[in-house]
């Protein structure tokens, strides 16, 4: 049911772990439906992904989808990372199983989180050296 | 080594003798039993003889029994027969949380039709009180059905005391029996049944085959009309080929019942030691009140289905009550009702041992466990989450 790039990320994943002083990091998923997926990424001055880490809780899917986002965006600047889209990480994997599409596909989600909360940090340091300026 | 078959409670091979019955019935033996003529003849009597080995692996007689075309079949036309043939007497139903979804899923498709369902709690090992059973029995009850052993835990009902307690108050009894023949001794009188479902894929039979024991006076109102089959229960051409290797299975089943169950119990017992051995895994349900050859077990900080993959990898079969395996977006109703949180639900790892299973075998997938739940749980956010705790 699973193509063979699928259990290729599966079986072998890429990025696997944390990034313990991480810039960002964003979850998704419950344990109700049974899918976590946490992505944390560290981002250089160019605004570019410099280094992805994932752990993840679910299905071979679930745990393709977040292998196959890190190296889809790892060295790609935040702007381009954004754009990925659900959809797109399941085309990179040659497909899901249809019932798959919703529940598993959820690692751009992550990964736009992870964004969003590296850009929120980033905000209110500069607020706070304004201050500190002030 | 070859690939290692653990999900018998899903399905079991052909026995090789079963197919030798069968044969002649799809070659030679091709007439329709109820014709008159020679053709039809010898088909017929081979047809009959199958159902006396089905009738007697169970202590009915022949007439008890009703051809169908498996075990969802018979649970329908069991619950779904008596309802509308009792509906003038009372309209309460009672079941269980850990029925199989035939069982289940009937009784609420005719909650919706206006009966009134009651859905028994079971405890934490998936086991029904009889003292609930007792309770919820009112003078509108016409039919209790509860289950012989769980499909996916094992456990073990106290069916013969329910069946005591609904002839006391004069309520049809119905259980389905599906995964107990060939694991569990099966009477009809002993177990105090009226309607009693099988299938006879579930022991080493073909597919798409089953039986409903109907204890003579017990009345079902049917809903397939055409000919006068099965006494025009379960009208239609029978599957003749079928219903022969069904009689040839359970006879075989019945006969090994004792030294498989204590070879298979054997192995069983060893498998859950070593699997409660990785670490952080509970079993779910029954210690002892559980079928000879299965084993459930729920493995902490992993999702089920990963789980399957990684073993089918290795070669090994196995089956999980995660939500991806269940086909919807909870895990299993039966983990669930037990009390399992979702968590542990999703975690859930079942192996079903059969008559073809071997130590070697066992030793094998004991050998590969710890490497594969400790890969697993070195991606699980939860488990990382659990350590820094």
């Amino acid at each position: 049911m699973y193509t063979e790039k699928v259990m290729e990320h599966f079986t072998s994943p890429r990025n696997v772990g944390e990034i313990a002083d991480a810039d960002g990091m964003g979850e998704v998923g419950n344990m109700k439906c049974g899918d976590i997926m946490r992505i944390y990424i560290k981002v250089n001055e160019q605004d570019v992904i410099d280094d992805i880490k994932f752990r993840t809780f679910g299905c071979g899917a679930a745990i393709a989808t977040s292998s196959v986002v890190t190296e889809m965006v790892k060295g790609k600047t935040l702007d381009e990372a954004l754009a990925v889209t659900n959809k797109q990480v399941a085309a990179e994997l040659g497909g899901l199983p249809e019932n798959k599409m919703h529940c598993s596909n959820l690692a751009a989600d992550a990964l736009h989180k992870a964004i969003a909360d590296y850009r929120n940090k980033r905000a209110v340091e500069k607020t706070d050296l304004k201050e500190t300026a002030q | 080594m070859d690939k290692i078959y653990l999900d018998h409670g899903a399905t079991t091979p052909l026995r090789p003798e079963v197919l030798e019955a069968m044969k002649p019935y799809l070659t030679d033996f091709f007439g329709n039993p109820s014709s008159l003529h020679a053709f039809g003849r010898e088909v017929r009597k081979g047809l009959e003889e199958a159902r006396e080995k089905v009738a007697a692996a169970i202590g009915a007689e022949e007439r008890e029994i009703v051809f169908t075309s498996g075990g969802t079949e018979a649970d329908n036309l069991a619950i779904r027969g008596v309802a509308r043939a009792a509906s003038a007497r009372g309209n309460h139903i009672i079941t269980s949380a850990v029925e199989h979804h035939a069982v289940l899923d009937t009784c609420l498709a005719l909650r919706e039709e206006g009966f009134d369902v009651t859905v028994l709690p079971v405890d934490g090992y998936g086991m029904v009180s009889l003292k609930d059973v007792e309770a919820a029995v009112t003078d509108k009850t016409i039919l209790i059905s509860i289950m012989l052993a769980n499909n996916e835990v094992g456990t073990i009902q106290p069916v013969a005391e329910i069946g005591k307690i609904a002839r006391s108050r004069g309520v049809v009894f119905h259980t389905d029996a599906v995964q107990a023949i060939g694991n569990l001794p099966v009477n009809v009188n002993d177990l105090h049944c009226d309607l009693l479902a099988v299938s006879a894929h579930k022991h080493y039979g073909p597919k798409g085959v089953g039986a409903l024991y109907v204890r003579k006076g017990t009345r079902l109102k049917v809903f397939n009309f055409g000919g006068s089959q099965e006494r025009k229960m379960r009208p239609g051409t029978e599957n003749v080929p079928g219903i022969i290797g069904m009689g040839r299975a359970i006879e075989l089943a019945v006969h090994e019942l004792d030294e498989k169950a204590a070879r298979i119990k054997t192995l069983r017992d060893k498998l859950i030691a070593g699997i409660l051995a990785v670490g952080d895994v509970r079993l779910n349900g029954h210690p002892t009140e559980r079928l000879p050859g299965n084993v459930n077990v729920s493995v902490g900080y992993v999702e089920g289905e990963s789980l399957i993959l990684s073993l089918d990898l290795k070669g090994i079969a196995a089956s999980s009550g995660s939500a991806c395996t269940s086909g919807s977006l909870d895990p299993s109703h039966v983990l669930l009702a037990m009390g399992l949180d979702h968590q542990t639900a999703h975690g859930s790892l079942r192996l079903t041992l059969g008559a073809g299973n071997t130590e070697e075998e066992i030793d094998y997938v004991l050998s590969v466990m710890p490497e594969i739940v400790s890969r697993l749980r070195s991606m699980s956010p939860v488990y990382a989450g659990q350590r820094r705790d």
